[in-house]
């Protein structure tokens, strides 16, 4: 029951990266925006935030280079897609190049860098209960604000006015634009809302989740946040339940291997990637669904006046 | 202030410029970087531009590294053409590399020259197993291909790793990870004495022409071109779009495990952890830079293998990283996409006094854009019968 518990934890924990990365995914996408660049940003984001940690010391600050980073890099990919009207999927993977190139190139000094002492957390009295505490109640803030976000998202995708633009602008850019509302302006400010949330996801890999910086250390957390979105029909409370499903997956082989299951460690970690296709699969067969609930002018460039 | 006008037609001159404007603005680029970095940026370019061309030596190591780039590309460019974003071509190298190594660990001292054709077969049998699972899944059940693909890419380093770490792992080998050395009958052909260059290079240059005749010549080619360019008149002209799915993953998988055959038979001679070199991805870069086009595929190829060599180079002459060849080949597909909008749209200076009026309607010219008169008038109006039809008139 101990391991049962603390494997529910980790889940958690590795749910949380995957699902604020997905969750900005998802703002770029309601809005009509598909950034395959996600690994890319993530990977700069990591970076950014382990070498803002290791100079200042201050998690909050890598934080916040890492939302930076995310959010520069989703301008960058904003202004290419949206205002030079460039293929969104040859610009994302450009990006997903790019970054990973550029991460690799600026962060080979800090390969070897440790950061300072991790604080434990731990919310007095409940953290105290049995099973529920060490499960439930012991994690960084981190994974409470990823719950806050999602209820944040909801609210605001769903309830408010700004929101409804967000969306129609995603459904039918046309018809935004010819209610006057500035499409392209809207969609640049999802995309760097997204890239931001992505940054932010990449900085907490490298700075709480496992707090150290290897080149390609993401290891296609982008791309399965990615295939989040799809899996969740784009609902934000489904992506929060499809990223802890996930994290459980990929926790899963650490607990096996613990508990002494005799599977080549590598069939293991394969396992997150094979869920993946697993769940496209089971998820995109049925056509009607996905397009249902998918924003219609998805990857769709839109110009006005051409 | 400037804006984008659709041109009537798109720009030939641009097409060919493109490519040659991004790589100059990625050559200033680096020299930015080089001379930020404290390096002489002369010699920067020097390491990425000359070194790899000054001698007849250092050419065969360019073309050692273009031949996997260029055949991998060859086959993607099938496939982009056909509007297939297959993108784990990295996987489906590897996986060819792998049943490449299996035939080839096979032979032994009396094994006779035919185990090079065999190796051959195998990669490209590999190649076109990994990138069928992929199709198999987008045909079957509408799965995402970009994301399926490249899954698959990481799934394929772990059967590598699984391999090399287990049940191939050379007894002999010091527990390395990594297989023994294949036999020396299982080398593929060199084309001369003194350099590495070997028939893949004949292949590539082979399947150059192959590609041509194929999406220029052939009946199917059109198809797949259909395809990609218009899904609706595809469907009207009753090509087939699961065939052309089909075709295009198999092509494009069957020769990234062509490439992964050729390295692992070739420069490499046995299976390690370090096989996957990232060409799947800077095959995407490839062939993107040549235009989708065979020849210009070849140029491109050149030229990706250059950024591989001077990256090589640049970390022993100059102490940059050897990533360094990954933020160039980013920065050139970032600039190249960016000028390819050329090719569409021009781009026009409208002083600020012109833009008083409603400057939505203004780039009105084309016959495509005659749907955007009402546009620019209506802007703002709040009729949802107005908005409608202009959205039907975008379509």
């Amino acid at each position: 029951m101990e391991s049962l518990a603390l494997l529910f934890a980790s889940s958690l924990n590795a749910g949380t990266v995957l699902a604020i990365a997905s969750l900005g995914l998802l703002i770029n996408e309601k809005a009509g925006i598909v950034n395959l660049g996600a690994e890319g940003m993530m990977l700069c984001a990591a970076l950014a935030g382990f070498a803002t940690v290791v100079h200042t010391g201050s998690t909050l600050a890598g934080f916040a280079a890492g939302m930076a980073a995310g959010a520069l890099l989703a301008a960058i990919f904003g202004g290419l897609v949206i205002w030079l009207n460039t293929n969104q999927y040859a610009t994302g993977l450009a990006l997903s190049l790019f970054g990973a190139g550029f991460s690799a190139f600026a962060g080979t000094r800090y390969v070897q860098e440790k950061l300072p002492e991790q604080m434990q957390f731990n919310i007095p009295l409940l953290g105290d209960i049995p099973l529920l505490g060490p499960a439930l109640f012991r994690h960084h803030p981190m994974v409470y604000v990823c719950v806050g976000i999602v209820f944040g998202l909801i609210w605001f995708l769903y309830r408010t006015r700004a929101g409804l633009v967000l969306r129609s602008v995603g459904e039918s850019p046309e018809s935004a634009h010819a209610l006057g509302y500035p499409v392209r302006r809207i969609r640049l400010m999802a995309v760097m809302a997204g890239g931001a949330l992505c940054g932010l996801a990449g900085a907490y890999v490298s700075t709480v989740y496992t707090p150290l910086w290897v080149e390609g250390m993401i290891a296609g957390k982008g791309w399965i946040a990615l295939a989040l979105t799809t899996f969740a029909t784009w609902r934000p409370a489904r992506v929060l339940l499809g990223a802890y499903l996930f994290g459980g997956v990929t926790m899963l082989q650490f607990h096996l291997q613990g508990i002494g299951v005799d599977v080549p460690s590598q069939f293991l970690t394969m396992m997150p990637y094979l869920a993946t296709i697993v769940v496209l699969v089971l998820i995109s067969r049925n056509p009607t669904w996905i397009r249902i609930n998918m924003p219609s002018s998805i990857g769709k460039p839109f110009y006005p006046g051409a | 202030m400037l804006r984008l006008e659709v041109r009537p037609q798109p720009s030939k001159g641009w097409g060919y410029a493109s490519p040659l404007l991004a790589l100059a603005i990625t050559v200033v680029i680096g020299v930015v970087l080089f001379a930020v970095l404290g390096k002489d940026p002369v010699r920067g370019l020097q390491v990425f531009f000359w070194e790899p061309i000054k001698s007849s030596y250092a050419l065969s190591e360019l073309m050692v590294k273009a031949t996997p780039l260029l055949i991998i590309a060859l086959g993607l460019a099938v496939c982009f053409r056909s509007n297939v974003w297959n993108i784990g071509a990295e996987g489906q190298y590897l996986i060819g590399a792998i049943f490449a190594a299996g035939v080839a660990l096979t032979a032994d001292k009396t094994t006779g020259p035919w185990i090079v054709p065999a190796i051959i077969a195998a990669g490209v049998l590999g190649g076109m197993v990994w990138a069928g699972i992929t199709a198999l899944l987008r045909d079957r059940f509408n799965a995402n291909e970009i994301l399926v693909s490249l899954m698959l890419v990481y799934v394929a380093v772990q059967v590598l790793n699984f391999l090399v770490y287990g049940p191939w792992k050379d007894p002999l080998g010091y527990n390395f990870p990594q297989t023994k050395t294949f036999e020396a009958v299982t080398q593929i052909p060199r084309l001369m004495q003194g350099s590495r260059v070997n028939i893949g290079l004949l292949l590539a240059l082979a399947g150059v022409g192959a590609v041509w005749v194929f999406l220029f010549r052939t009946y199917a080619g059109y198809g797949q071109l259909v395809g990609g360019l218009a899904p609706a008149a595809a469907r009207y002209a009753g090509f087939s779009s699961r065939k052309a799915l089909w075709i295009a993953l198999l092509t494009s998988g069957g020769m990234a495990g062509l490439a992964g055959a050729l390295e692992v038979a070739g420069p490499i001679g046995q299976l390690t952890p370090y096989v996957p070199a990232g060409y799947g991805f800077a095959a995407i870069i490839v062939a993107f830079v040549g235009r989708l086009h065979p020849v210009g595929i070849v140029f491109s190829a050149i030229l990706m293998s250059m950024f591989y060599i001077g990256g090589e180079l640049a970390q022993s002459r100059l102490g940059l990283p050897k990533s360094i060849t990954g933020v160039f080949q980013g920065l050139l597909l970032f600039a190249l996409l960016a000028c390819d909008t050329l090719i569409a749209y021009r781009i026009r200076y409208i002083p600020a006094a012109l833009r008083a009026t409603p400057s939505r309607g203004r780039s009105l010219q084309t016959g495509q854009a005659g749907s955007a008169a009402p546009l620019g008038s209506v802007a703002g109006a709040q009729s949802p019968v107005v908005s409608g039809s202009v959205q039907a008139g975008q379509e």
